[in-house]
């Protein structure tokens, strides 16, 4: 673990024991790392609780999950349904499911394809306007597409891609872009130049320089980008509330709120659909959790 | 702020918080000149290119659409000046709206700050299973803040609502029914902050937990050395060091906090009247339920011009961007 090897040894005094004994060195008392286990269970409970409710709501019946006197723990499993909630007349979940795949996907080869090569070439060479370049990153990344819905609505009206995917790729790429180009930014700057020029000196050119010899190299910060990029276009909401007004269009999160002050909510399927969509993106979090912050922090800010 | 290790190709002062355009090399010897910027078109062009047809161009509608008069059909009717500001401004609720808007953000941050520094310090020191929790704490960033603020709606749900059993549960609340937390504008304003909070801090913790690696331990072994507490260290030694990771993080949490939509267009979007909202979620009844998106830009503006005007004052007084 990348984050916390360091900041362990740092805290902790510089004994030659350190490393190896990790959790009883001899300065931390046993009382001392129970307490800490139990700060640390305490702060685990906390952080699953909400979706431990989500689970155990996802397998109880509607009639379990509406009871006058709920139950914490399911008393029947039905995990029928995780099939029967597809087809649910609240929405067309099916459709909605594809349409956050497939607005997420391409947005994410969208913003990965004109990241790169901007972040790469900003990193390696100097030409006039690039500090104003730079700049304009940093201020699209001040920027959210919430308070910018009522000119994307009225210009994509005009465009004719309303309630269109390609809007909201579009949207999705364009207020990602810059946290994209940041992290890839640093990470270019940090290979050696001499690299590029010995490359160059064996009659590589540009893009054969770019592919073949950074891209093994900076693969870790295209992967942040990549991770942080598709679980925003994942969660998006406020602009596709907005843009996409089909209900096959809209994805799982514009889709769900649907469910809230109906008269009778099927909570289950909520939930179930919920867990679905959340194991994705947690799972792809966790993969790149030592890059977290060293990736965000090098992107400036987000 | 680095995090990374030898391993990474990162820089050490590449992740310290801000861009380093200086930091690269440049391309040669000589002055850049007008080839050079046709040389970079073909890499900055697209990106370019979509920055300002979806970010800024939009921006500039926003600002034309504030001051002409469209119809529910999105007609154009030509100008009208600065009327829709006067509406904006005029609604009865607008300031009630706003002064809540400045405490939806401000209690949201400053909580989420004072509670991840704590979590911080938990997830710093060196426990069995540590790694565990570290995990855990990153769900509600991953996951989709309408799905987590959904399931807090379902548990406050008088009557089958699993939080308000628990409430009655352990004695909280003696109705046998529960409370209706989300029928009532200001109970449900309140949840949503405690949800904001509870969504911003892995973040905010995460960012924590870098500086916190960044602080030498001869420091604070001379603090030991000097006779500091631990309480003394922490806020003599430890704080000041985080000064750069805390800036970074109140920016980011300003700016997402007052942008955030989704966890009050759950709790509270089924309330009617505007007892709960905030600038964004009033932005967002001018176009979905009035239809005003001649007003929804002009109070758009105006959020923008707050954020923008938020974001200057900080970024003057604290300089979350210069080296500490």
């Amino acid at each position: 673990m990348a984050v916390t090897a360091p900041a362990f040894e740092t805290i902790a005094p510089p004994a030659a024991s350190a490393r190896k004994r990790r959790y009883t060195e001899d300065q931390v008392p046993i009382g001392r790392v129970l307490l800490r286990m139990l700060a640390g269970f305490i702060v685990l409970a906390v952080f699953i609780l909400p979706y431990t409710i989500m689970f155990f709501g996802s397998v109880k019946t509607k009639s379990q999950i509406r009871s006058v006197d709920p139950t914490y723990l399911p008393t029947e499993w039905h995990w029928e349904n995780y099939i029967t909630m597809w087809s649910t007349p609240e929405t067309p979940l099916p459709q909605n499911l594809i349409s956050t795949i497939v607005i997420s996907v391409f947005a994410t080869v969208l913003v990965l394809g004109v990241a790169m090569p901007a972040a790469y070439y900003t990193a390696r060479f100097r030409f006039p306007g690039r500090y104003v370049f730079l700049f304009l990153v940093i201020v699209t990344q001040m920027l959210q597409p919430a308070v910018l819905t009522s000119g994307l609505f009225r210009q994509f009206v005009s465009l004719g891609l309303i309630d269109t995917w390609a809007a909201m790729i579009f949207i999705n790429a364009a207020f990602n872009l810059s946290f994209a180009v940041w992290i890839m930014h640093s990470f270019f700057a940090g290979v050696p130049k001499e690299i590029d020029e010995a490359a160059q000196i064996d009659g590589a050119g540009r893009l054969t320089v770019l592919f073949r010899i950074q891209l093994p190299l900076v693969w870790p910060g295209i992967v942040t980008a990549i991770v942080f990029t598709f679980v925003a276009c994942w969660n998006e909401f406020a602009a596709s509330l907005v843009i996409l007004s089909t209900a096959g269009n809209q994805p799982l999160s514009v889709a769900l709120t649907k469910f809230v002050g109906q008269y009778e909510t099927s909570w289950h399927y909520v939930f179930g659909i919920s867990i679905v969509a959340i194991i994705p993106v947690v799972v792809l979090f966790m993969i790149i959790e030592k890059r977290l912050v060293g990736g965000l922090t090098a992107g400036s800010v987000k | 702020m680095s995090t990374t290790t030898d391993t990474s190709p990162t820089r050490a002062g590449a992740a310290s918080g801000r861009p380093r355009p200086g930091g690269a090399p440049p391309g040669t010897g000589r002055k850049p000149g007008r080839r050079d910027l046709a040389a970079s078109l073909p890499w900055i062009g697209p990106a370019l290119l979509l920055i300002l047809g979806v970010v800024l161009f939009p921006a500039g509608v926003m600002f034309f659409n504030s001051t002409r008069d469209i119809s529910m059909s999105g007609v154009d009717h030509g100008s009208v000046g600065l009327d829709n500001y006067v509406e904006v401004f005029t609604f009865p609720y607008f300031w009630p709206i706003f002064v809540r808007t400045i405490v939806w953000v401000v209690v949201v941050v400053a909580a989420t700050v004072v509670i991840s520094l704590g979590l911080a310090q938990i997830l710093n020191k060196a426990f069995p299973g540590r790694r565990i929790v570290r995990l855990a704490v990153i769900i509600p960033w991953a996951a989709s803040v309408v799905m987590t603020t959904m399931v807090v709606y379902y548990g406050l749900e008088p009557y089958f609502g699993i939080i308000n059993k628990f409430l009655v549960d352990i004695g909280l609340v003696d109705t046998p029914e529960g409370y209706g937390w989300t029928r009532n504008p200001d109970t449900a304003f309140a949840w949503s902050i405690v949800v904001a909070v509870f969504v911003s801090l892995p973040f905010t913790t995460y960012t924590i937990l870098a500086g916190l690696s960044t602080i030498p331990g001869d420091v604070l072994e001379a603090a030991k050395m000097d006779g500091a507490g631990p309480v003394r260290t922490y806020t003599g030694v430890v704080l000041p060091q985080l000064r750069g990771a805390l800036s970074v993080a109140v920016l980011i949490n300003i700016i997402n906090v007052f942008n955030s939509l989704p966890i009050l267009k759950v709790m509270t979007g089924s309330i009617p009247g505007y007892d709960a909202d905030t600038i964004m979620t009033l932005i967002f009844k001018y176009i979905q339920n009035q239809h005003k998106v001649d007003v929804a830009s002009a109070l758009s503006v105006v959020a923008f011009l707050i954020v923008i005007v938020i974001v200057a004052v900080y970024v003057k007084v604290v300089k979350p961007m210069q080296e500490v």
